[in-house]
């Protein structure tokens, strides 16, 4: 099942699996993503902390943990080229984590109530 | 807040789809299809700017001999105005009575007048500080748009409407004449590129863009692209790399003083802060702004710190701007750094200390038609 944040990530939950990118709306506004900044793998991470930083042309950006748990896998095709998430962001993940309770994630929005956010 | 101005293009920008922000009160294009692709596509063809927020200004002597408005130039910018030839163009500064750098511009030399092109943000000042000139009359020119068309595409592209900008090089600048209108033309522009500057009547100005448009290889850019442009190829942005803390040697700039105004030269001085400008330029600057090209993938922006090691506690200079440089394929930066310094200093990046290389600017060796 897929959720979105309010800050343009999605999470692909299964169980208490949690894979996270970043929106196609993400990565229009960020423009050409140059560097990308990975997290440890066994790194624990609280909601809301930096875990990811995206840097464009344009500008910095970051990804902040949606919940906390304990990270589990990166890409790290990312690191060599950033620019995959601009030519697919939807279908290229940042990092995997595991989280305590997958209840956490029913706050998240559905992809109807991302997209009336952004207006898509 | 007043709402911002809005150049003579700003419905064209609207209908070529772009992304709008403020800039020093205009509303201006930040990028259209994108800062990367709009950057590389300057250095491979042709971009048209839309740089109509700088300040057009006409300083006319009112004795009718330019040498008089030369040197009224003079006396607030240390360049040789009075012998610039007509048709030419040279960059110069306005300097404090501390030696601080007020703006910097362009002078070109067109027969009967200067035109003396500055930053939008700086133009309300530097109309005032001109306006104290002695024996000249300083008009801003409000009703002209001025677009740059940057690349090396732009000679050919420019020449279908304008066949004779072909016979000009580099730092040329004239008034010349498309479709019985008045418009001036300089070969020069802040990209790094052969490129021109063309100042037209603002009434016609959509007109004048669309049919460069309409050029094969030509496409419009933002400020987005005109920023990592300029940074690639070395040239400072005032408000960020230029201040009044900075002064010319200390901004890379000593160039645009030439002997006849340094010490022992035949109009030696006579502009604010000469006795502090001057003496620094014959004994060298305590800092000055350097070329920064950190190490990896990361940029180092505006405000990051610099250090001399990996653990020294006070900085030595800051990062003044930098981006990722598309054409060059790292990141590039610039920033004062103390005489001396070595050939590594650290940047201070999310809480780690990155090695940064201090080399000389520009990152990309410019392709002017001298």
């Amino acid at each position: 099942m897929i959720k979105y944040t309010e800050s343009h990530e999605w999470l692909d939950a299964d169980g208490t699996d949690v894979t996270v990118g970043i929106t196609d709306f993400a990565a229009e506004e960020l423009g050409e993503i140059v560097f990308i900044e990975l997290p440890e793998v066994g790194a624990e991470v609280e909601a809301g902390t930096e875990v990811v930083v995206i840097e464009s042309v344009k500008a910095a950006s970051e990804i902040m943990a949606p919940v906390s748990g304990t990270v589990t896998a990166v890409n790290e095709e990312l690191v060599d080229n950033p620019g995959l998430v601009n030519e697919d962001a939807k279908g290229t993940w940042f990092f995997r984590m595991t989280v305590a309770d997958d209840a956490a994630l029913d706050s998240f929005l559905d992809e109807d109530a991302y997209r009336a956010r952004t207006g898509a | 807040m007043p709402s911002p101005q809005t150049t003579p293009l700003h419905s064209l920008h609207a209908e070529l789809g772009a992304k709008f922000v403020e800039f020093a009160g205009w509303e201006m294009p930040v990028q259209f299809s994108g800062v990367m692709p709009e950057h590389l596509h300057t250095r491979s063809h042709a971009s048209l700017f839309d740089v109509s927020h700088m300040g057009q200004v006409i300083v006319r002597p009112e004795s009718g001999d330019l040498r008089d408005a030369g040197l009224a130039l003079e006396s607030l910018i240390p360049a040789n105005l009075v012998d610039l030839p007509e048709g030419r163009q040279r960059y110069g500064l306005f300097t404090d009575a501390q030696g601080g750098v007020l703006d910097d511009l362009m002078v070109s030399n067109h027969g009967d007048r200067y035109l003396v092109v500055v930053n939008a943000a700086r133009a309300e000042h530097d109309l005032a500080w001109m306006r104290a000139m002695t024996g000249v009359t300083v008009e801003l020119r409000t009703d002209r748009a001025l677009v740059a068309l940057q690349g090396p595409g732009a000679e050919a592209a420019l020449a279908t409407l304008i066949p004779v900008v072909t016979d000009m090089r580099f730092m040329d600048s004239r008034p010349l004449a498309w479709e019985g209108l008045d418009v001036w033309v300089s070969r020069s522009g802040y990209t790094g590129e052969d490129g021109y500057e063309i100042s037209v009547p603002a009434d016609v100005a959509k007109r004048f863009a669309e049919a460069l448009l309409a050029v094969d290889g030509v496409l419009p850019a933002g400020l987005g692209a005109r920023d990592s442009l300029r940074l690639e190829a070395g040239m400072p942005l005032y408000g960020h790399d230029l201040d009044t803390t900075v002064t010319p040697a200390q901004g890379g700039l000593g160039w645009s003083v030439p002997k006849v105004r340094r010490a022992g030269g035949a109009r030696e001085g006579g502009f604010p802060g000469a006795d502090v400008v001057l003496p620094e330029l014959q004994d060298g600057p305590a800092r000055m702004r350097r070329g920064l090209r950190p190490e990896g993938r990361a940029p180092i922006r505006e405000g990051v710190r610099l250090f001399a090691d990996e653990t020294a506690a006070e900085p030595i200079g800051v990062v003044t701007s930098g981006t990722y440089g598309p054409s060059v394929g790292h990141p590039v930066a610039m920033g004062p750094l103390p005489s001396g310094v070595g050939d590594t200093v650290f940047a201070e990046l999310r809480g780690r200390r990155v090695p940064v290389a201090v080399v000389d600017l520009p990152f990309i060796t410019p392709s002017y038609k001298r």
